[in-house]
């Protein structure tokens, strides 16, 4: 990150040493989703209540009379996610009318649900919440399809990935829709802060969480998270792949604090897609053309994202 | 003292958070990473990219839940992790 090279903070040896999620769960081997959350709560520290809907995270975590979690957490449904962290901010809030709680301990309310809890089934919950802006974070780890259950497509999935239920064939290219666009539903909330963040990246990550917890109202993260097993990569190239996909522009990082968009970094010269696709078995069907389409997508959304930065620049 | 009466051990629904909640993850492993003490300029970046934190601050691999996915040995940027085949025991 070019902002943060002069920095004294930039040694990972001052980062903090807590693991709040233990090791020995039973996450698949190189698991992006939990290198995002452990990354995630080292920001958070031991401060802070987590709702997690049901997923990934929640299945690997927490087989019954053990878990992972060292921090105070919660299962909740699939859909309610946001409700139950608007729930525990609102009880805590009595509390401290009642002074019953610490009026000046901050706690950080987290919610996390994978990209279907998000983007399918949990979207009223996280627009409700928001809209009562309850003083609280959400955070989505976006793998892109239903991998808990046997990587079934979710409208998070990419155009061309071949997935159990859309699978590619002679006449079909795999997911035949775009991928939601989430950050901006979220953004049109006017909400004080969201970011994207990645976890190949994770001083980017860590100060992005970190001011999301500071900041007071409902605030937003959308990890990416590369996942081995639904994508169809080695398993050691969870981190490369995050690192590819930011550098080919297909995971813009951008922020969005206080109504303004700013793309951190903004890459001018961008990495052809298909750098990003070819590890990926997910996309190994697609033909020149359609790599050429993705590629031209791709290119639209990035060049869309830019102009709206200068434009918040300028103002 | 009637039959009802009887007192009955504490109890509770909550689970203890801790290591291994899956049980000992290192039997998953078929590559193994092993760390040369001289290459190693403790950037910590393995520390930062392990996904299971399964290695300490000081360079220490537990090799008990180390699941051996090999991001380590491939963000090493001085190839001081390298992936050696678990011997069958």
């Amino acid at each position: 990150m070019a902002e943060q090279t002069d920095d004294l903070e930039f040694l990972p040896r001052l980062l903090p040493p807590q693991e709040f999620v233990a090791e020995g769960n039973r996450a698949c081997q190189g698991c992006g989703e939990l290198l995002a959350l452990r990354q995630l709560f080292k920001a958070a520290g031991p401060d802070t209540i987590v709702c997690s809907a049901t997923g990934c995270m929640e299945i690997i975590s927490s087989p019954y009379p053990e878990t992972a979690w060292r921090i105070p957490w919660m299962h909740v449904a699939f859909e309610n996610a946001a409700s139950v962290a608007a729930g525990v901010e609102a009880g805590i809030k009595i509390l401290r009318k009642k002074g019953r709680y610490p009026a000046d301990r901050r706690i950080n309310i987290v919610a996390i649900a994978g990209d279907g809890g998000t983007a399918d089934i949990g979207l009223q919950a996280l627009s409700g919440a928001l809209e009562r802006w309850h003083d609280f974070t959400y955070i989505c780890t976006d793998n892109e399809a239903y991998m808990n259950t046997g990587i079934q497509r979710s409208s998070s999935t990419p155009y061309g990935a071949a997935t159990t239920t859309s699978p590619a064939g002679k006449l079909s290219i795999g997911q035949q829709t775009q991928k939601k666009n989430l950050p901006m539903i979220v953004a049109a909330h006017d909400i004080p802060y969201l970011a994207t963040c990645c976890p190949s990246y994770p001083l980017d990550l860590m100060n992005k969480a970190r001011r999301a917890f500071e900041t007071i109202g409902p605030t937003y993260l959308h990890a990416f998270s590369a996942c081995p097993t639904g994508w169809r990569h080695p398993i050691d190239m969870a981190v490369e792949i995050g690192r590819l996909a930011v550098e080919t522009g297909v995971f813009p990082l951008y922020e969005v604090a206080g109504g303004k968009l700013k793309i951190n970094p903004v890459i001018e010269k961008r990495k052809p897609v298909i750098e990003y696709l070819k590890p990926q078995g997910r996309f190994r069907h697609l033909k020149p053309e359609d790599i050429e389409e993705i590629q031209r997508l791709v290119d639209e959304n990035y060049e869309r994202l830019v102009r709206r930065a200068e434009c918040d620049a300028s103002e | 003292m009637d039959k009802n009466e009887k007192k009955v051990g504490y109890m509770t629904s909550m689970s203890k958070p801790g290591k291994g909640c899956a049980g000992d993850t290192g039997e998953w492993r078929v590559f193994k990473p092993v760390k040369d003490e001289e290459k190693c300029n403790h950037c910590l970046l393995c520390w930062i990219f392990c996904p299971e934190a399964t290695i300490t601050k000081d360079i220490e691999i537990d090799y008990q839940y180390c699941k051996g996915c090999g991001i380590c040995a491939v963000e090493c940027p001085t190839g001081a992790i390298t992936m050696v085949k678990e011997e069958k025991q």
